[in-house]
């Protein structure tokens, strides 16, 4: 899996290589002064990892550096990837099944696109997959999902556009058990965290589901598109708010986006990221993980090396 | 984090308000503030450099230094040179209504193509009278065609499309000749969505561009887009020459530092913002207006604008004489409410003021305010007009008709008589201070 996610960015890390010689550059012809660990903090801000994040990083850094008597470059960019990887490092909290999951996010994320490749990961592994088509909203969301359904070959429930999501939730909640599927995987209408309405909107499908659910376990899963900036965290703390999540997926990855805002995500609310996506197709969606991330983000050792 | 971050900011001008003048290490301090806040926004952090660069430059000036509030001048300086960068002069498209206009909309997967084309097309049809035809040349996303088909429907706009081809250019190239065949003035073209570094579709976009060659060729840009925005647009516009920039999703609560990204790289116009999931949100770009949100200086300019267009010269200064003789009375108390609620809800004002905390104004309840102001209004309306001049003649027995009157209790018209009382007590000290500065008194959130 790593190594997928390793070849993608290669096949984009020009910019990220260009952060790499620069810490290099930096390294060796610098005194690890103050001009260094500015300018450090300014190219960890051009990978969207924020203005906070990337000053308590250097701050740690700097730091560590005091106390563990750092010299050397490479142990340096050691301890900068170390500080990194702890932060990005969260327990897995793979689903469960049988699960009922609502995959949330802002609108234009790609959350239908993500749906059917869980979907088609779900049924290589033999899972019995259903959706249900709760974007009752956007107009062709329902007729999106159902193309994606009948080419995976999995059932879904839909009703007709402008239908109350909860009512497709609940139906599908029902069918899912009278068919014993092993996972429900509801789509829901990409909406802005600012809007109060459409939050509580959410709030009221998850809890249908958990009085709902039987024996099936919660598994809420929030898509971010990696090319958001700050904004992306005040849309994971908002709807974690709304319906309490089990892990995010981050979408687009393939692009030259670099998805440093994962981090304070992370290091703040302490979700795991389940999946990142890294082009169209289903096999696209590949596990995180931290030190891969962090690494092929600024694959320092390699380059310091060399 | 971004109140924290333009709280910080006000601060170092409020410090420069203070001061008389400023000094070199005062701009070095407020850049370094500006800078934070910029890449707080999302502003590309090369864009970031350029634009304090340019601010320096011009606030190490005399214009800054030998000004009498050197604050304010270093305001108006960063404000207009954020201004200039995201375009000058408000914006518009080039629409002729002789030819055909044909535009294209191009973009990353998400940024909202397919819902602003249909937003654009239902604009220029109200206000330009154009004859507008949709083209779903979106071939690749599926249900991509039929989310235009019902979009057009929605909005009585025919939409061309053709479920057998998967060909966007000649499907491009058909639309164009029904157009002109059934007289159609505006050709908007739904293209898929696409990374900038796909080789293969960024040259089936160039392809399109040759066959029917658009007179606007728009990018389209999620308003919450981060560092990235430069890297996308600049590809988008070096291979295909694109000739505006729609920036969409700023009805979230992003600081959409994009824009300015997107204007510096492209130096191509911003001509439209998307606002919202109807159909009829679609605005027109104001450079200035989006200067103070990415600033997180708040909508200052807007709100000057309104205030201005609401309040009355001549009232103002009837208002001010009075203040200064203390013959400010319920009447008058009367019309500066109703100059407020002219202006708009008390929320919507506040947002539009700088270094207001958007997270306390949540924890207020602005609706309880705004009724109070109905109450007020109501008790007021139940005294006589000799009341209304003379307050203190207004004893328990009245008192009481005009709570009877309001539907309020004596308890409610008392406060607002005591309220009253000490307003005027602070008005006649301020009408004093008034006569010794001669400055022009103004409303007291101006």
């Amino acid at each position: 899996m790593a190594s997928v996610f390793k070849k993608m960015r290669d096949r984009v890390s020009s910019t990220t290589k260009k952060f790499t010689e620069k810490i290099n550059h930096l390294l060796y012809y610098k005194e690890l002064d103050e001009d260094f660990f500015e300018e450090l903090e300014e190219n960890l801000i051009l990978s969207d990892i924020s203005v906070n994040t990337a000053e308590m990083i250097v701050e740690e850094l700097q730091d560590g550096i005091k106390a563990k008597k750092i010299k050397t470059t490479e142990s340096v960019i050691e301890e900068l990837q170390n500080i990194m990887i702890q932060m990005v490092d969260i327990p897995e909290a793979p689903i469960h099944f049988p699960a009922i999951s609502l995959i949330v996010g802002v609108n234009g994320v790609g959350k239908t696109t993500t749906i059917a490749k869980l979907a088609q990961k779900y049924k290589d592994e033999g899972k019995k997959v259903m959706l249900a088509a709760a974007d009752t909203f956007r107009a062709a969301a329902v007729e999106q999902l159902e193309t994606w359904a009948s080419r995976i070959g999995v059932d879904i429930v839909t009703s007709r556009p402008g239908a109350d999501p909860a009512s497709v939730v609940f139906d599908a909640i029902h069918s899912a058990q009278a068919k014993n599927a092993d996972v429900l995987i509801c789509d829901t209408a990409g909406r802005l965290h600012n809007k109060v309405n459409l939050m509580n909107e959410l709030n009221k499908l998850n809890r249908i589901c958990e009085r709902e659910k039987g024996e099936y376990n919660i598994h809420n899963v929030l898509v971010v598109d990696a090319t958001t900036g700050q904004n992306a965290l005040m849309q994971a703390k908002t709807f974690n708010d709304a319906v309490p999540l089990s892990g995010i997926i981050m979408t687009k990855l393939d692009g030259t986006a670099k998805g440093g805002v994962i981090i304070p995500i992370l290091n703040e609310l302490k979700i795991p990221i389940e999946y990142v996506g890294l082009g169209e197709k289903a096999e696209d969606l590949v596990t995180f993980n931290a030190k891969d991330f962090v690494e092929v983000l600024y694959q320092a050792t390699e380059e310091i090396n060399s | 984090m971004f109140e924290g971050l333009s709280e910080k900011f006000q601060n170092v001008f409020s410090g420069m308000r203070k001061k008389g003048k400023l000094d070199e290490s005062d701009i070095k301090v407020a850049n370094r503030e500006i800078k934070l806040a910029l890449l707080e926004a999302d502003v590309n952090f090369k864009v970031v450099k350029s634009f304090t660069k340019s601010v320096s430059e011009r606030a190490k000036g005399e214009e800054v230094l030998k000004s009498l509030t050197p604050g304010q001048q270093y305001i108006k300086v960063v404000n207009e040179e954020m201004v200039k960068m995201l375009g000058g002069e408000d914006q518009k498209l080039e629409i002729s209504k002789d030819k055909l206009n044909i535009f294209m909309m191009i973009g990353l997967q998400g940024a909202g193509k397919t819902t602003t084309a249909a937003k654009i097309a239902n604009l220029l049809r109200k206000e330009a009278s154009l004859s507008p035809l949709l083209v779903a040349a979106d071939v690749y996303r599926p249900a991509a065609i039929e989310q235009l088909k019902i979009l057009g429907k929605e909005l009585n706009i025919p939409v061309y499309f053709d479920d057998a081809s998967q060909n966007p250019v000649e499907i491009a190239k058909k639309a164009k000749e029904i157009a002109t065949e059934k007289g159609h003035d505006l050709v908007i073209i739904d293209t898929a969505g696409r990374l900038q570094i796909d080789e293969t579709l960024m040259q089936e976009l160039s392809d399109i561009d040759q066959s029917i060659q658009p007179t606007e060729k728009l990018l389209v840009v999620d308003g919450m887009t981060g560092q990235e925005s430069v890297n996308v647009s600049k590809t988008f516009d070096d291979k295909l020459g694109i000739t505006g920039v729609v920036l969409t999703k700023l009805d979230g609560d992003t600081r959409g530092g994009a824009a300015l990204s997107v204007a510096y790289t492209t130096q191509k116009p911003i001509v439209f913002i998307g606002t919202g999931e109807k159909l009829s949100d679609i605005e027109s770009f104001y450079p200035d207006r989006m200067a103070s949100r990415i600033l997180g200086m708040g909508d200052v300019l807007s709100l000057i604008d309104k205030a201005q267009n609401m309040v009355d010269e001549e009232e103002a200064r009837r208002m001010e004489e009075k203040i200064r003789n203390a013959s400010f009375d319920l009447n008058d108390f009367l019309d500066q409410l109703h100059q407020l609620q002219k202006m708009g809800s008390i929320s919507s004002l506040l947002e539009m003021m700088p270094g207001v905390n958007k997270k306390a104004l949540a924890g207020l309840d602005m609706a309880a305010t705004e009724k109070q102001m109905k109450r007020t209004e109501a008790i007021i309306f139940s005294m006589t007009p000799e009341e209304r001049e003379k307050p203190d003649i207004i004893n328990g027995s009245r008192r009481k008709r005009i709570a009877n009157g309001s539907g309020t209790s004596v308890a409610d018209v008392n406060r607002l008589l005591k309220g009253f009382e000490q307003s005027r007590k602070m008005m006649k000290q301020m009408g004093n201070m008034g006569k010794r500065k001669r400055g022009r008194m103004k409303l007291p959130f101006m």
